[in-house]
């Protein structure tokens, strides 16, 4: 086992069950383990076994944030992986507010999704694979989140990685979503790229190490040099734009909707998209001083960050697929929380991931509980659902007015802080760009309910409300949408969240991240923005009553042009398809061919030829004359003595005599003349 | 009486055995002759051992009549036998061994 030398660290003296915490990713991984091996065998196909190992791990994880919230132990240990060399490569778990905060949410969101699934996937041919890939997707994150050092994070994040390429292409019989599944992988391994070599230098940056503690530290020390942790943050931040979905690597995100709708919703709220925010708030350090984030100013995390909010927001108007519309509001969000990182506001950031996750777990199981009722991802083919699926829609209407951000459920909370962690850290272009997207996205969101359950029915047959095991997860997310942002309800003194989850590097004192003060007159505007674009949205879709010279605005002139630059998705896929893929398929791949043709293949007749004509020289003049030479010599000559020799052996024994008594005389004679 | 007389009469024997043992073409003289041998030597050990008053050299002269007797016995069983199957003891023909 890796256990071979234990070097344990704890910072405090009682640290209890957090450092039991390895626990809490094992489970699910064992859980997949029983799945893949007996899942058929079980009753319930092995929904049970991931349902029964997620469930604990969310015990654990409740145990562990409690011990958190009343101890603040860190526990920081390690175990040896493997040597080589004088280095070790080390294994270890780092329980902190933030590995406790992100513990709690994948496994609560995991746990809702798995039971979800037993009613969403009732009856799929591949329903015991569903659920050890979901158990692996889940043991995955949480190792992720619990990792030390960037290797292990490294290792998690792959595994993320794979997991959801296993899982959006879930039912890959259609060409559509293998394609989907696919793209996502390439796209998010792209970033990766730049993931691994930052890794690497910030390796050997801070004095060969992967501790991510460390790293923090020497960065904040300024002990690593400017240019590098430049070069490093920017290298990470690549792989943050891949996995993150930011702008331009954000296209595979809304094609992932190719999986079935649990899946989404496991991607989007819990597990994947997050592990990129989780990588800046974790290695925060680097990004800090890397970008400069104390400055102000333009910083390329907060413009890629700032882009993303937009463009997302755009793109969510003009889809007609409902999970198309929640995925470009995720892409949204998430560029609302590296902008809050990119910002200085680490805290906003990190407590919008928080509360996302809950609003958009219950966003998108509440799509897929739409979609299960009329079996159709396509707005144009619902409408009026209200009255046919009551839960569905109550929570649904939660779940918009907690991402529009409508005081007082979860997202009003972590949105202001980001708005105002924009405008007290100097970026006054991500606090408009953040008021524009808050807008856009209540208005979005309104036209999503508006469209799905307004009106008149569209659709064919007779939607139905969902089975139990479907709607009780979306009333139990429904609950943290409303009430978990008052955790943090600044505007009542209340800052539990900024207590319990806070950045925060051992032995480096000077710094200090701000924490602003509540500002009323951004929250009232962040909050009437937010109303105005649901009316917005009411008025077009609801009461349908735009005014006479906007009718039809959008099939003219420049609006017209606009709507198409958004079906087209801003051309990023034909950009990506024909520029970049076209340019590797093409020129690039030819001149691989030539190379390989030519060279390499050159190179290897060459050694083959090479090889031939010693070859031969072994064959003719080693082996043939060398070695039988020899072989033949010693035999040929052992004959020829022996031809010698059988003459003496007369067989007459009177004449061995002779020689006897001759030998004697001679040695006689030899005696008396040389003594 | 001094040794000397001892060892010319040994020697003598010796050099009659091998003329026997070498140039006699019939097997049982040629046993008779190693006889002979073995016989000088005796004469030797019993001389020495009386000249140097030690018993070892009679008692060497005991084990080489015993195992002379044994050579005999064996080597008149091998002549008999070759006798009996090649009719002749003519030592110059047999030369099974020849290589």
């Amino acid at each position: 086992m890796f256990l071979a030398a234990t070097e344990a660290v704890t910072h405090a003296a009682e640290a209890g069950i957090a450092e039991k915490a390895w626990l809490i990713p094992l489970l699910p991984a064992l859980s997949f383990f029983v799945i893949l091996f007996f899942g058929k065998k079980l009753p319930k196909g092995g929904a049970e076994s991931g349902i029964l190992a997620v469930g604990a791990s969310f015990a654990l994880s409740v145990f562990v944030a409690i011990d958190w919230i009343s101890n603040h132990a860190v526990v920081d240990q390690h175990w040896v992986w493997w040597h080589n060399g004088d280095f070790k490569i080390t294994i270890g778990q780092h329980v902190d507010g933030l590995t406790a905060m992100m513990f709690v949410v994948v496994t609560f969101v995991s746990l809702m999704v798995h039971i979800y699934s037993t009613g969403y996937m009732h009856g799929d041919v591949r329903f015991t694979y569903f659920f050890a890939a979901l158990s692996l997707f889940t043991a995955s994150m949480l190792f992720m989140v619990l990792a030390d050092n960037l290797l292990q994070l490294m290792v998690g994040w792959e595994l993320v990685g794979l997991c959801s390429f296993m899982l959006i292409g879930h039912w890959f019989e259609e060409k559509n979503n293998s394609s989907a599944a696919l793209k996502a992988f390439f796209t998010t391994r792209t970033g990766d790229v730049g993931l691994m070599l930052g890794i690497i230098t910030l390796f050997f940056a801070a004095e060969h190490t992967f501790h991510i503690d460390t790293i923090n530290k020497l960065a904040l020390e300024h002990e690593i040099g400017h240019g590098v942790l430049v070069a490093g943050a920017v290298l990470l931040f690549l792989g943050v734009m891949g996995k993150s979905a930011q702008f331009p690597l954000h296209i595979w995100l809304p094609d992932a909707m190719a999986g079935p709708t649990p899946v989404s919703a496991l991607i989007h709220a819990a597990t994947m998209v997050v592990a990129g925010v989780y990588l800046v708030a974790r290695v925060y350090g680097v990004f800090w001083e890397g970008f400069s984030i104390e400055a102000g100013g333009i910083n390329w995390m907060a413009l890629i960050a700032g882009i993303t909010m937009i463009i997302a927001a755009a793109l969510a108007f003009v889809q007609d697929d409902i999970k198309r519309v929640l995925a470009y509001s995720t892409v949204s969000q998430l560029g609302y929380m590296v902008a809050a990182l990119s910002v200085g506001a680490w805290t906003a950031g990190v407590f919008h991931l928080f509360t996302h996750a809950f609003f958009k777990a219950l966003l998108f199981l509440g799509s897929g509980s739409v979609i299960h009722a009329v079996h159709s991802n396509n707005m144009s083919e619902m409408g009026g659902l209200k009255k046919y699926m009551p839960t569905t829609f109550r929570t649904f209407v939660i779940g918009t007015l907690a991402l529009a951000g409508i005081f007082p459920l979860a997202g009003f909370w972590s949105k202001d802080e980001i708005l105002l962690g924009a405008m007290e850290g100097g970026y006054p272009y991500i606090l408009i760009l953040g008021l524009i997207g808050a807008f856009m996205t209540a208005c979005y969101m309104g036209r999503c309910v508006f469209l799905t359950f307004f009106g008149e029915y569209r659709g064919h047959g007779h939607p139905h409300e969902s089975p139990r095991s479907m709607t009780v997860p979306l009333i139990l997310l429904a609950i943290p949408s409303v009430g978990i942002g008052l955790i943090n309800a600044t505007a009542f003194g209340i800052d539990n969240f900024t207590r319990w989850v806070a950045f925060h590097v051992p032995d480096v004192h000077e710094f200090h991240l701000e924490h602003h003060e509540f500002n009323p007159v951004l929250a009232i505007a962040s909050l009437g923005v937010a109303l105005a674009g649901l009316a917005t949205a009411a008025m077009v879709y609801y009461w349908q009553t735009v005014p006479a010279g906007l009718r039809g605005a959008t099939d003219r002139g420049g609006l017209r042009s606009l709507k198409t630059l958004l079906i087209e998705k801003y051309y990023l896929d034909h950009l990506f398809v024909d520029g970049v893929v076209g340019f590797i398929k093409g020129p690039l791949a030819r001149a691989t061919y030539w190379t390989n043709q030519k060279i390499i293949d050159g190179i290897v007749n060459a050694v083959g030829a090479g090889t031939r004509i010693i070859g031969r020289f072994t064959y003719d003049v080693l082996d043939q004359k060398g070695v039988d030479g020899i072989v033949n010599g010693i035999g040929v000559s052992a004959s020829e003595t022996g031809g010698v020799l059988r003459l003496v052996q007369s067989g007459r024994v009177q004449q061995y005599a002779l020689m006897l008594f001759a030998a004697v005389g001679l040695l006689g004679l030899a005696l008396i003349f040389f003594t | 009486m001094p040794v000397t007389q001892y060892m010319l009469l040994s020697a003598f024997l010796f050099c009659t055995g091998v003329y026997g043992v070498l140039a006699r073409r019939n097997g049982v003289l040629v046993l008779m002759s190693i006889e002979l041998m073995l016989n000088a030597v005796n004469i030797n050990l019993v001389a020495f051992s009386a000249q140097l008053n030690d018993a070892a050299g009679q008692v060497f002269a005991l084990f080489v009549i015993a195992i002379a007797a044994a050579e005999v016995g064996v080597g008149l069983a091998i002549v008999l036998l070759i006798y009996r199957n090649r009719v002749g003891v003519n030592l110059d023909e047999i030369d099974l061994m020849k290589g």
